[in-house]
């Protein structure tokens, strides 16, 4: 591809602390080349800012190779920006014209607070996954990986919830800041093996009530989580994650 | 852990939006299918006999509160999830690309419904009260056909009927498929079928409700 270079104006979320009131912050960057990834653009950016003795941008991330659920910049009113099923940092600057105005703001959700900048707190899925996402394991030799037979068609949707990397573009870009394909993914790649069977009805109602406790919002069905998620999690898992709720209620003597 | 009650959790408050949706979605294909009889144009002959029977018999009668019912929990439990949703984003966004992963009548359901429901006070203070006081006040001979009929010669009428009705297929269009999804009915074979059941529903239920109030109003059914 030939290699070519672009101006940006750029609309940062600028918020010093959880109490700030915060704001936004226009900057200019120049010579960006559309190789570039949309963090490696940030890079520059932040480097321009120490050069000129300001403070810079903090925002999240780790990898930078799509698979670890860290960067989350709401980019243009669509998380993880305008590609689909990709993560901030696998988002190119091809992705953008020259001369764009390009908007970034942090995650934004009761459940997830702004701690600085584009980094916001996402503790709240660390305490539902400790709610339920577990299988006891009996100690004693190793058993064999391949002992218990499991349905192709099940692994392979197992698999597919376990794509899941928590980065909690779903919660962004839901208008009701929901984490319901969040927790529909985790809850069906346990449910969905037999190694997940001896907690199957307590995890999905204690992973429930810990997403309702920590202030996410309900499911609506807009379809938004399933159509920005970067990993491409299906709605068919929330629609599970229903169903294993209603079964598991139901049966609870609780 | 402190488990939570069915009712008070996020998804079984869904449940309970979906199966009384369902429940008045069922209501619909009734109520349509008798104003359908106007269609017959004989003089409203049909229609009298199926509204006098709706209005007369006790098995409707008993059913009737259970709509009333359906219809109240529905009302209630969605603008009580709109507003609380609400407050699950207290900072919003500066810009927002919704119809990049969403359709607008679902993101907008709360309004479509609540504009539903000022349709329905209208549409209920027009018939349902009417007809209430005929029976059981005044005593006066009823003729539902006749009072159709009047109600919609008025052209503001009409278009506060017509606009009900756009406002009724956006709403199902969402709806329908929606309480399928709520209930955890999602398929890779059969969720296709419901939603096209579902967009052809809503469709021609609304679309028919139109033409019988277009009908009526040029005059082209007496």
């Amino acid at each position: 591809m030939e290699h070519t270079t672009i101006n940006l104006t750029l609309k940062v979320w600028r918020q010093k602390n959880a109490n700030d009131k915060g704001g936004f912050e226009t900057y200019n960057v120049k010579g960006i080349s559309t190789e570039m990834s949309f963090l490696e653009m940030f890079d520059v950016l932040n480097e321009q800012l120490i050069a000129e003795n300001k403070e810079p941008i903090a925002f999240d991330h780790d990898c930078r190779e799509g698979i670890c659920g860290m960067c989350s910049m709401y980019i243009n009113g669509r998380p993880h920006g305008p590609w689909h099923g990709t993560t901030t940092c696998q988002l190119h600057m091809r992705a953008f014209k020259d001369g764009e105005t390009v908007t970034v703001e942090p995650w934004r959700a009761k459940a997830f607070p702004v701690i600085r900048d584009l980094v916001v707190d996402r503790a709240a899925f660390d305490r539902i996954i400790q709610a339920g996402g577990y299988i006891s394991v009996n100690t004693g030799n190793a058993v064999d990986a391949n002992a218990i037979p499991i349905n192709k068609h099940d692994a392979d949707n197992a698999f597919a919830a376990a794509a899941c990397i928590g980065c909690g573009a779903c919660v962004a870009a839901c208008k009701n800041a929901s984490a319901m394909l969040f927790v529909s993914a985790k809850v069906s790649q346990l449910a969905l093996l037999p190694q997940g069977h001896p907690e199957r009805e307590d995890r999905v109602l204690n992973m429930v009530a810990q997403m309702d406790k920590e202030g996410f919002g309900s499911c609506t069905n807009t379809g938004a989580c399933e159509a920005e998620c970067p990993k491409e999690i299906s709605l068919e898992n929330i629609a599970r994650l229903n169903r294993e709720y209603v079964a598991a209620s139901a049966k609870s003597e609780g | 852990m402190a488990k939570e009650s069915f009712i008070s959790s996020s998804i079984g408050r869904k449940v309970i939006v979906g199966l009384t949706g369902l429940f008045l979605i069922s209501f619909l294909l009734v109520h349509v299918g008798i104003n359908a009889t106007i269609l017959l144009n004989d003089g409203g002959e049909t229609f009298n006999t199926a509204a006098h029977f709706m209005s007369h018999n006790w098995v409707i009668r008993v059913m009737e509160i259970g709509l009333l019912a359906g219809l109240i929990a529905h009302v209630v439990m969605t603008l009580k999830l709109h507003f609380e949703n609400k407050a699950k984003r207290p900072v919003g966004y500066a810009v927002i690309d919704g119809k990049a992963n969403s359709k607008w009548y679902s993101r907008s359901m709360a309004v479509l419904g609540t504009l539903l429901l000022i349709f329905l006070v209208i549409h209920m203070a027009d018939f349902w009260l009417h007809t209430k006081k005929s029976i059981y006040i005044t005593g006066e001979e009823e003729n539902p056909f006749e009072e159709v009929k009047r109600a919609l010669t008025n052209p503001i009428v009409l278009i506060i009927y017509i606009g009900g009705f756009i406002a009724l297929g956006y709403h199902l269009l969402h709806g329908f498929p929606s309480a399928f999804q709520s209930l955890g009915l999602n398929h890779k074979k059969y969720t296709p079928i419901i939603k096209a059941l579902g967009t052809a529903y809503s469709i021609i239920v609304p679309g028919l409700f139109a033409v019988i109030a277009l009908a009526l109003f040029f005059g082209l059914v007496q």
